[in-house]
């Protein structure tokens, strides 16, 4: 069973293709690192597989009625926006609300997306007096509450100090092997190669490689992509990648 | 053609007219000494009440233009006659470009456009509203007086003032209000008090301690149960302000009240056809007292 | 605290109710005019009661319930502390709709036209206040289209009053800008507030959408709310609510926006909170404001909007004042 399934899906801007006949499909138990220069189509690919942006193909989430969906799907938009200054614990909550209301499972999901993220001794905090760093964490616990088999996140790291950033990738890591899928697409490519089960590289709306870490992140597609060359190496806490350089 | 009336105008001539303003504008210099004139040729009345009292004075040919008021039937008794008169909207141009050799205004006639008129040196006599029947008597004989008409002005004091004395109405008095748009009413000191007086009913107005015109809030009115209400009619086109004439609670004391009657042009200026108005309180009246 | 909030504040609104209703021009002893109110024969006293103080006050509780509401339900759904019916211009329009019924005699050949005209005229602003300005929260562009919208629609309405033959409808321009609830009559209650309920009862429906929308458009559409919807309840039930007020009592402002201002820190910003908590609070304000035009002024027709507006104009740019550092 596929949890996202992309079939030539474009989404235009205008006339001009952002994400251009992108075919992907997404099992369970994945950790998907969705990678790219800036501009190459990772969040319209993202909003357009949710139905969030008209598009040609098909996207097996955006044929879901939105109810349906947000039992299938999460997702974490860019930026930490919060309109009103509510508690962590009722923003979290919000990711109960395409479920059937029920108080004792409600807050049992909260509580458990709280303690994943490490934010039990935020709860009663006001959620826009957090720092930058706090917020992310906060709405990717609101994420978890939604309690889905598939999270898509859109730059879910960024921002983040260096312990927070594994501490999230190592997150996606358990979900993925509570047999969940987790899609997000990420600017570290070092964090990409050590925590991702699989990446997938876009260019100018193309998907260009599509695979393990190691067979994405070749010399020849850093250089084509990124214009960078890295440095790897494999050490017994897992692989380690490093861009080292400009190629052009 | 149709009456469109600009809220100023109006409001000057049925509203504060009626209902007065007090002693200090009444007893207000009327300027200039008709009586030392040659009677002027061509008068051009710019106030409802003067355009009247003009209209029942004047010598054939002496009046040459009217307001515009005075073609509208909710506030001018003589719109038949007025018809055969020069409209004019009271501005300076308009009625200087009539070469009037006498303008007759109101006192609450913009003071721009008489200072603009007696500047360029025509002749304005200012007529203050009536606030009282003598000062009715007076206004006659202010017009009569600067239009050279002094016999025909006294003829008509006598006929007024002889006819107001036959409709008296001796004896008790009645509780009786007047009730206009926006809770308006006329208190002690008007016109309409006098009149009310006049043909044997008291003002609960002025006993509510209302000095001229003023608002009665209509839960004072209710209270005061008069047995008389006199409204207004009302114009075309609606407004809020005149919705209150057809409030609950004021159809239910016009229910209960033996009379109810509406005001009318007859009501606005100090002309004999106050008489009218006059007339028809002291009917309302000894058909009160029948019923009872 | 929270939980306290909603009984006292009910509490509040029955005891203004009470005192809306011992409040008039008229001397009434207390127990005089409460037992007057459900007396059947109909003295001068159970006539001030039944016919003009109840009236008032109902329509006090229904009107500031549903500025109130409406206000709660456009910052939430507009993700902006701004909005409010009176400022960006539903108000306005409301009323613009209410005079043309009413001078075209419309209103007066088939009696709803006055709330629908009202209602229509609430709908247009309110739909293009929320395409303009979105739920992106931006100051600028809810500012900029309130100005046009209430520019527009205010100056349209004095026209129509100027150019009716009534010699009054001049001198309601005023009414219609500033509201006022006097001399209403309970024909006012049964004409506007089934609109008013039922608006009110739709704007309560999108209490959890707009929670959802905290987050932002795109969180809560993956959320599952469905914001095309959601904005068609917004729209119709702020009109509905908002143009029946408006029909009846004149555009009354600053309700919508001081009420939610004041209550968002006791219901910890939740938007579904503030939607009940702000009904109740406008409410309370509108009732108020009219039991104090009464004390202040009562011989003359005081208007609503001079109060409201004493308190609100500054709350106002306070609000401005704050979010001109985060914009910046």
């Amino acid at each position: 069973m596929k949890l996202l399934s992309l079939n030539a899906l474009t989404v235009r801007r205008g006339e001009c293709p952002v994400v251009d006949g992108v075919t992907l499909s997404v099992g369970p138990g994945e950790c998907v690192g969705l990678i790219g220069p800036n501009g190459a189509g990772k969040t319209s690919l993202l909003r357009g597989a949710l139905g969030l942006l008209p598009h040609e193909g098909t996207s097996n989430l955006s044929r879901m009625a939105p109810a349906a969906r947000a039992l299938q799907a999460a997702f974490l938009p860019q930026g930490h926006d919060i309109a009103w200054p509510v508690s962590v614990e009722v923003l979290v909550s919000l990711g109960r609300g395409p479920h059937l209301r029920n108080d004792k499972t409600d807050a049992a999901a909260v509580t458990r997306a709280l303690a994943r993220m490490g934010l039990e001794s935020y709860r009663h905090r006001t959620a826009t007096q957090l720092s930058g760093g706090e917020q992310a964490r906060v709405l990717i616990a609101r994420c978890l509450a939604q309690d889905t088999p598939l999270l898509l996140a859109d730059e879910p790291v960024a921002g983040l100090d260096p312990e927070a950033q594994i501490k999230t990738m190592q997150v996606f890591e358990g979900l993925a092997r509570e047999g969940r899928t987790v899609v997000a697409s990420i600017h570290d490519l070092g964090l990409a190669a050590r925590h991702c089960t699989r990446l997938v590289m876009l260019q100018q709306g193309r998907l260009v490689a599509d695979g393990a870490p190691r067979e994405v992140l070749t010399d020849e597609n850093l250089a084509k992509v990124f214009g960078v060359r890295g440095y790897h190496a494999e050490t017994e806490d897992g692989p380690v990648f490093l861009p080292m350089g400009v190629v052009r | 053609m149709s009456v469109f009336v600009p809220s100023s105008d109006l409001i000057r001539a049925a509203v504060l007219v009626l209902f007065g303003a007090g002693a200090a504008w009444a007893e207000a210099p009327v300027p200039g000494d008709p009586a030392q004139d040659a009677a002027p040729s061509r008068v051009v009345s710019i106030n409802l009440c003067t355009d009247q009292l003009a209209m029942l004075l004047a010598a054939p040919g002496q009046l040459i233009s009217v307001s515009h008021l005075a073609l509208d039937p909710l506030s001018s008794s003589m719109v038949e006659q007025a018809a055969g008169y020069v409209q004019n909207r009271g501005g300076a141009e308009q009625v200087y470009l009539m070469h009037p050799d006498l303008v007759l205004a109101g006192t609450y006639t913009a003071t721009a456009t008489v200072e603009l008129l007696t500047g360029l040196g025509v002749k304005v006599v200012q007529v203050p509203p009536a606030d009282t029947l003598a000062q009715v008597v007076d206004q006659m004989r202010v017009v009569g007086a600067a239009l050279g008409r002094h016999a025909e002005a006294e003829a008509m004091v006598t006929r007024f003032q002889s006819d107001l004395a036959a409709l008296a109405v001796p004896g008790d008095k009645a509780p009786a209000a007047m009730y206009y748009p926006n809770g308006y009413t006329a208190g002690a000191g008007t016109l309409s008090d006098e009149i009310l007086t006049l043909t044997g009913f008291h003002n609960v107005a002025g006993e509510a301690g209302l000095t001229g015109g003023g608002i009665l809030p209509l839960e004072r009115l209710v209270m005061a149960a008069p047995k008389m209400i006199v409204t207004s009619t009302p114009y075309p086109g609606q407004s809020r302000s005149e919705e209150i004439l057809t409030h609950p609670a004021l159809r239910a004391v016009r229910d209960k009240a033996a009379r109810a009657r509406m005001s009318d042009a007859d009501w606005v200026c100090g002309t004999p056809y106050l008489l009218n108005a006059v007339r028809g309180m002291a009917e309302a009246r000894r058909a009160l007292e029948s019923t009872q | 605290m929270t939980r306290a909030l909603f009984p006292l504040m009910a509490a509040l609104v029955g005891l203004l109710f009470f005192a809306s209703l011992l409040v008039g021009p008229a001397a009434l002893g207390l127990g005089e005019s409460l037992s007057a109110l459900f007396r059947g024969e109909g003295g001068p006293v159970v006539l001030v009661m039944q016919e003009i103080r109840l009236p008032r006050a109902v329509l006090g509780l229904l009107v500031g319930a549903a500025l109130g509401l409406s206000g709660a339900a456009m910052q939430g759904f507009l993700r902006n502390p701004l909005a409010e019916p009176g400022l960006v211009g539903v108000s306005s329009t409301a009323a613009l709709g209410a005079v043309l019924a009413l001078q075209s005699g419309v209103a007066a050949a088939f009696a709803l036209a006055l709330p629908l005209a009202a209602l229509a005229g609430a709908g247009v602003s309110v739909l293009l206040i929320l395409l303009l300005a979105g739920p992106r929260g931006g100051a600028l562009s809810l500012i900029l289209a309130g100005i046009a919208i209430s520019a527009l629609a205010g100056a349209l309405t004095s026209l129509v009053l100027n150019l009716s033959p009534n010699p009054f409808a001049a001198m309601e321009i005023v009414y219609w800008m500033m509201g006022s609830l006097a001399d209403r009559s309970m024909e006012h209650v049964w004409l506007a507030a089934p609109f008013m309920a039922l608006g009110m009862a739709v704007l309560l429906a999108t209490a959890r959408n707009l929670d959802a929308l905290t987050l932002g458009e795109d969180a809560a559409q993956s959320l599952g709310v469905d914001l095309n919807r959601l904005r068609l309840m917004v729209v119709l039930g702020t009109a509905a609510a908002v143009g029946a007020s408006v029909a009846v009592a004149g555009a009354v402002g600053f309700v919508g926006l001081v009420i939610p201002h004041l209550l968002r820190p006791l219901v910890g910003g939740r938007p579904s909170l503030l939607l009940p908590a702000s009904a109740l609070g406008g409410a309370a304000m509108l009732l108020a404001a009219d039991i104090a035009v009464r004390v202040i002024a009562p011989d003359q027709d005081l208007k609503l909007g001079v109060l409201t507006a004493l308190v609100g104009a500054p709350f106002f740019l306070h609000l401005i004042w704050r979010l001109r550092g985060v914009e910046a």
